[in-house]
C-alpha cells in the first residue's frame, strides 16, 4: 500500500503551514528519519521526516505554496517494490477523513524542542481560528482568510483614527516593545526562549537582532527567580518587562508578583518604585487540560498596587502595552495566545492606549455586553446573530481590570437597562461577578433585568474535544442570556 | 577487582577560588566606629523589645542581638553606589546603611515620621536614599530581588554591586537556588551573605539541612563560598573585603556564611524553649561581638575605658532621643490610607 504523508499538525495552534522546500523529489528511495521537507508554521521551521521507507511517487503540493491546510496530502510514498504509480485516492477521498493520529510522517524540530502546547482551538464562533481537529479538516489548500471573510468578531477594531495597517495581536506586542525600547535604554525583556528562540510564541521576534542579548534575556526554566529578579531589577531603577511562557507558571512566582512588586511602594510610604511588566498569554488555549488552561485575571485584578490588562485586538494590544511600559506602577498584562494570530487595524502612529478606559467597541441601544480578551470576540459574533434577531446589543471591552472602567459599564447601563457579562472564566469572585456588584451598587435604578454572568463552566478543563467546547463560553449562551434579560 | 580501582575519583575541578581572607587590620578610628555602631544596634533593639513590652509597637519584632559583628563589618566594606537588602530582621542594617534611627523607631511605632510614613512597620522597610532595599517580609523573597539589583548595576555599568543578606532558615528555599544559578551564569555583581545564627525560628540547623556547612551551598552553581566568624567583627571585614573585591573584578557572586548568634527569641513572641538557657549564656560569655571588639581596642590602646564610656553614654542618648521622638511623633493622617497605592494617575 503507498503512504499518504498529510500535512501534520506540527503545534496545537497549526491550521496550515508553508511548504518551503521539498528535500526528496518523485523517484527518490527514502529511508525512515530521512527529510522530506520543511515546513514553515506560525512559530517556527520544522523538518517533516518520513516514518516508513519507501519511494517517493508524488509530490502533491508545489515548494513555496503557503496556506497549506493541516491534513491536506503532500506526498505519496510507495512501499519497497510497489509500483511508483499506484492510483491514488483522491484529495479529500477516501484518504480524506482519515485520522492524522497515524501519520505517515512524524514532525521533528530544527534544534530546539517543539514550541510549547498552543493553542489551536477555535471554530467558527471563537473568532475564526478555526482548529478543528486535522482530521476533519478538509484537505483544501485554501488561501488565508481575508478581511472581508472573516466573522464578525474580526472585523471589527479599536476603530483607530489615522491611517492604519494591517497586523496581527502577535507583531502589535511586539512593535510595542521594540518601540518602546528604542525609546528608552532601560527596558528590556527577560524570559524562557524569548531570545535566540525567538519567542515560545514568537510575540519576542526579533528582538534579539535589534536589541542584543544585554537586553533580551534568556533565563533558566526559573520562574520563581526570575520573577523575583526582574523585580529587583525595578527596584533597582530598570524596566523590566517578564514574559511568562504561559501564566500558569507563573503561579510558581505569584509571591513575587503581590508580595514584592505590588506591594513595595505602598509599604515604604511611596519611595521605592516598581515598574515592571509581567505579560505572557494567559487563559484557554486548545486541548491543553487544567493545569494550563485558566484565566488568572481575576486573581490579579483582586490585588491593589497592580495594573492589570487584558486586551482584544491589536490595536489595543500594542497600545496598551506601550502604556503599561512607561508606567511606574507593575502591571500584569495577561494575552490571549487565540488571539496571537488574528489580523486587526493598528495605527501607524506610535499610540499609547490610556489604562483604564473601557472601550464600547460596538454601540448598540438594548442591551450591553461587557467583556475583555477572548470573550470580546465572542461578544460580537453573539451581537451579530442578536442583530438578525432585532436586538441591538452594545459590547464593551473592558481593556483595563485593575483599575475597573466602571463608568464607561455604568453610563452603557444607564442606556440600555440590561447588562450580560461575558467572560471566559470560572464564575466564582470573577470579573463578571464584580460588574454584577457595580452595576448592583450603583445602577440599581437602571437595571431592567439581573445582571446575568456568561462564565466558562466551573470546572477545571478538561481534555476531551466535547468536554472542553461544552465548559468554554458559547455564543449562544450569550444569545441566550441576552434574550433572557431582554424578556425575549 | 584491579579494574574498579582504575575508576578512579573524577578530577577536582580547577577553577579560581577567592583568597582566603585575613582579619581585617583596623586603624583605630575604625575599631571605634565599629564599636560605635554595634553597641548602637545593641542598644536601639534593647529599647525596642522594651518598647514592644509597652505595647507602642506592635506585630512582629525580631530582634538583631548578638548579631552586631556581621552588618557592621559588612556594611563598612561598601561604597556608595552599592545596594543592600535583607530580610524581616533588618532594623540592625538599616542602622548600619546611615540611617536616621529616629525614623526606624518612628516606623516601629507606625507613625508618620517613619521611614515608611508608617505603612511598612518592623519589617518593610526602605531608603533608596541610602541604598537600602528593604525589609522583606517573606522569607527568602529578598534573594532574587538582591540579585535583580545585582542585574541593575550590571546592566547600567554603575560599577555597583548588591549585598543580599538572609538566614539560615532562607537558605533552605529554592528560590535562592534560582537565584545563585542565574547570578553565576550572568555573573552578576551580588555578594550573599548568610547569617547563620543557628536557628530558623525554633529548628535548628542540624534539624533543617541536610548540608548543614551553609558555605558550600553555592557549589553545585559555581558560587564560593567562604564561612567566617560573624561573632568578629574584624574577621568579617576581612571577608568582607574579599568579597568586594572578586565581585568587582568580574568574577561573578559570591557567598559568605556567617557563623553568629541571636541572643532573644526568634521575635518578641518566642519563648526560645528550643535550647537551653546555659548555651545562650555560653555564648554571650565566650562570644559576644561587642566584648570582642572592646577588648581589641584596649589591646590597641585605641581607647581607654572613660573613653568607651562616653561612646556609651552618647549612644543611650541617641536611642533615647530616637524612642522619645517614636513615642511621642504623630501617627499617620487618615488620609494616607489611600496614598502610595500607585504611583501613575490612571483614567
Amino acid at each position: 500500500m503507498p503512504t499518504e504523508i498529510k500535512l501534520p499538525a506540527m503545534s496545537p495552534t497549526m491550521e496550515e503551514g508553508t511548504l518551503a522546500k521539498w528535500l526528496v523529489k518523485e523517484g527518490d528511495t527514502v529511508k525512515p528519519g530521512d527529510v522530506l521537507a520543511e515546513i514553515e508554521t506560525d512559530k517556527a521551521t520544522m523538518e517533516l521526516e518520513a516514518d516508513e521507507g519507501g519511494v517517493v511517487a508524488k509530490l502533491h503540493v508545489a515548494e513555496g505554496s503557503d496556506g497549506v491546510k493541516v491534513g491536506t496530502l503532500i506526498a505519496t510514498i510507495a512501499g519497497e517494490g510497489e509500483e511508483a504509480s499506484s492510483p491514488l485516492p483522491p484529495a479529500g477521498g477516501a484518504g480524506g477523513g482519515q485520522s492524522a493520529k497515524t501519520p505517515a510522517a512524524a514532525p521533528v524540530t530544527e534544534s530546539p524542542p517543539p514550541a510549547p502546547p498552543a493553542s489551536g482551538r477555535g471554530g467558527a464562533d471563537r473568532g475564526g481560528e478555526d482548529a478543528d481537529t486535522p482530521s476533519t479538516t478538509a484537505p483544501t489548500t485554501a488561501a488565508k482568510p481575508k478581511a472581508g471573510d472573516a466573522p464578525a468578531s474580526l472585523q471589527v477594531s479599536a476603530a483607530p483614527a489615522g491611517p492604519t495597517h494591517r497586523q496581527t495581536v502577535r507583531e502589535a506586542l511586539r512593535d510595542a516593545m521594540a518601540e518602546e525600547m528604542r525609546a528608552d535604554p532601560t527596558v528590556f525583556v527577560m524570559g524562557e526562549e524569548v531570545a535566540e528562540y525567538q519567542g515560545a510564541y514568537k510575540v519576542t521576534q526579533g528582538l534579539l537582532d535589534e536589541f542584543g542579548p544585554a537586553r533580551v534575556v534568556d533565563t533558566p526554566i526559573t520562574e520563581y527567580g526570575f520573577a523575583g529578579l526582574g523585580t529587583g531589577a525595578a527596584m533597582g531603577g530598570l524596566k523590566p518587562i517578564v514574559e511568562f511562557m504561559t501564566f500558569n507558571f507563573a503561579m510558581q512566582a505569584i509571591d513575587h508578583i503581590i508580595n514584592s512588586a505590588a506591594k513595595t511602594n505602598y509599604m515604604s510610604g511611596g519611595q521605592m518604585r516598581c515598574p515592571i511588566v509581567f505579560r505572557g498569554p494567559n487563559g484557554s488555549a486548545s486541548r491543553v487540560a487544567a493545569q494550563h488552561s485558566q484565566n488568572y485575571v481575576p486573581w490579579y485584578a483582586s490585588v491593589p498596587g497592580l495594573i492589570v490588562i487584558s486586551p482584544y485586538d491589536a490595536a489595543s494590544a500594542k497600545g496598551l502595552l506601550k502604556s503599561a511600559i512607561r508606567s511606574p506602577d507593575p502591571v500584569v498584562f495577561l494575552e490571549n495566545e487565540l488571539l496571537y494570530g488574528h489580523s486587526f487595524d493598528v495605527p501607524d502612529a506610535e499610540v499609547a492606549l490610556e489604562i483604564g478606559r473601557a472601550a464600547v467597541v460596538r454601540p448598540g441601544r438594548d442591551v450591553t455586553v461587557v467583556s475583555y480578551s477572548i470573550g470580546v470576540g465572542v461578544a460580537f459574533d453573539a451581537a451579530a446573530k442578536l442583530a438578525e434577531e432585532g436586538i441591538d446589543a452594545e459590547v464593551i471591552d473592558l481593556r483595563t481590570l485593575r483599575p475597573l472602567d466602571r463608568a464607561t459599564v455604568l453610563a452603557s447601563l444607564k442606556k440600555t437597562n440590561r447588562v450580560v457579562v461575558v467572560e471566559e472564566a470560572w464564575p466564582a469572585c470573577s470579573i463578571a461577578s464584580e460588574i454584577s456588584a457595580i452595576c448592583m451598587e450603583d445602577g440599581f435604578d437602571d437595571l431592567d433585568a439581573p445582571v446575568t454572568r456568561v462564565n466558562s463552566a466551573d470546572v477545571p478543563l478538561p481534555y476531551a474535544a466535547n468536554l472542553e467546547k461544552l465548559a468554554f463560553v458559547k455564543v449562544e449562551d450569550v444569545v441566550g442570556a441576552v434574550k433572557k434579560v431582554c424578556y425575549r | 577487582m584491579a579494574k574498579s580501582a582504575a575508576a578512579a575519583s573524577p578530577p577536582s575541578p580547577v577553577r579560581e577560588r577567592p583568597a582566603e581572607p585575613k582579619r581585617y587590620s583596623a586603624s583605630n578610628d575604625d575599631l571605634l566606629a565599629f564599636y560605635r555602631e554595634m553597641l548602637l544596634i545593641r542598644r536601639f533593639e534593647e529599647r525596642a523589645g522594651q518598647m514592644y513590652g509597652m505595647g507602642l509597637i506592635g506585630g512582629f519584632c525580631h530582634l538583631y542581638i548578638g548579631q552586631e559583628a556581621v552588618v557592621t563589618g559588612v556594611q563598612s566594606a561598601l561604597a556608595k553606589t552599592d545596594s543592600v537588602i535583607t530580610g524581616y530582621r533588618d532594623h540592625g542594617h538599616m542602622i548600619a546603611a546611615g540611617i536616621d534611627p529616629r525614623a526606624v523607631m518612628a516606623e516601629l511605632t507606625g507613625r508618620a515620621a517613619g521611614i515608611s510614613k508608617g505603612k511598612g512597620g518592623s519589617m518593610h522597610m526602605f531608603s533608596v536614599e541610602h541604598g537600602f532595599y528593604g525589609g522583606h517580609g517573606i522569607v527568602a523573597a529578598q534573594v532574587p530581588l538582591g540579585t535583580g539589583l545585582g542585574f541593575a548595576h550590571k546592566y547600567k555599568g554603575d560599577g555597583g554591586l548588591a549585598v543580599t543578606y538572609f538566614g539560615d532558615g532562607a537558605a533552605n528555599q529554592g528560590q535562592v537556588y534560582e537565584s545563585f544559578n542565574m547570578a553565576e551564569l550572568w555573573k552578576l555583581p551580588v555578594i550573599y551573605v548568610i547569617e547563620n545564627n543557628q536557628y530558623a525560628m525554633g529548628t535548628s540547623v542540624n534539624r533543617s539541612s541536610s548540608e548543614d556547612q551553609l558555605y558550600r551551598r553555592g557549589e553545585s552553581f559555581r558560587v564560593p563560598g567562604i564561612q567566617v566568624d560573624g561573632m568578629d567583627v574584624l574577621a568579617v571585614r576581612g571577608a568582607a573585603d574579599v568579597a568586594v573585591e572578586w565581585v568587582r573584578a568580574g568574577k561573578g557572586p559570591i557567598l559568605l556564611e556567617m557563623k553568629t548568634y541571636r541572643y532573644r527569641g526568634h521575635s518578641m513572641s518566642d519563648p526560645a524553649k528550643y535550647r537551653s538557657r546555659e548555651e545562650v549564656a555560653a555564648m554571650r560569655e565566650r562570644s559576644d561581638p561587642i566584648e570582642h571588639c572592646k577588648k581589641d581596642i584596649l589591646a590597641a590602646g585605641a581607647a581607654d575605658e572613660a573613653k568607651l564610656k562616653t561612646i556609651e553614654q552618647e549612644v543611650r542618648a541617641v536611642v533615647a532621643d530616637a524612642a522619645d521622638f517614636a513615642e511621642s511623633a504623630p501617627e499617620p493622617a487618615a488620609d494616607e490610607l489611600f496614598t502610595d497605592v500607585l504611583v501613575g494617575t490612571y483614567a
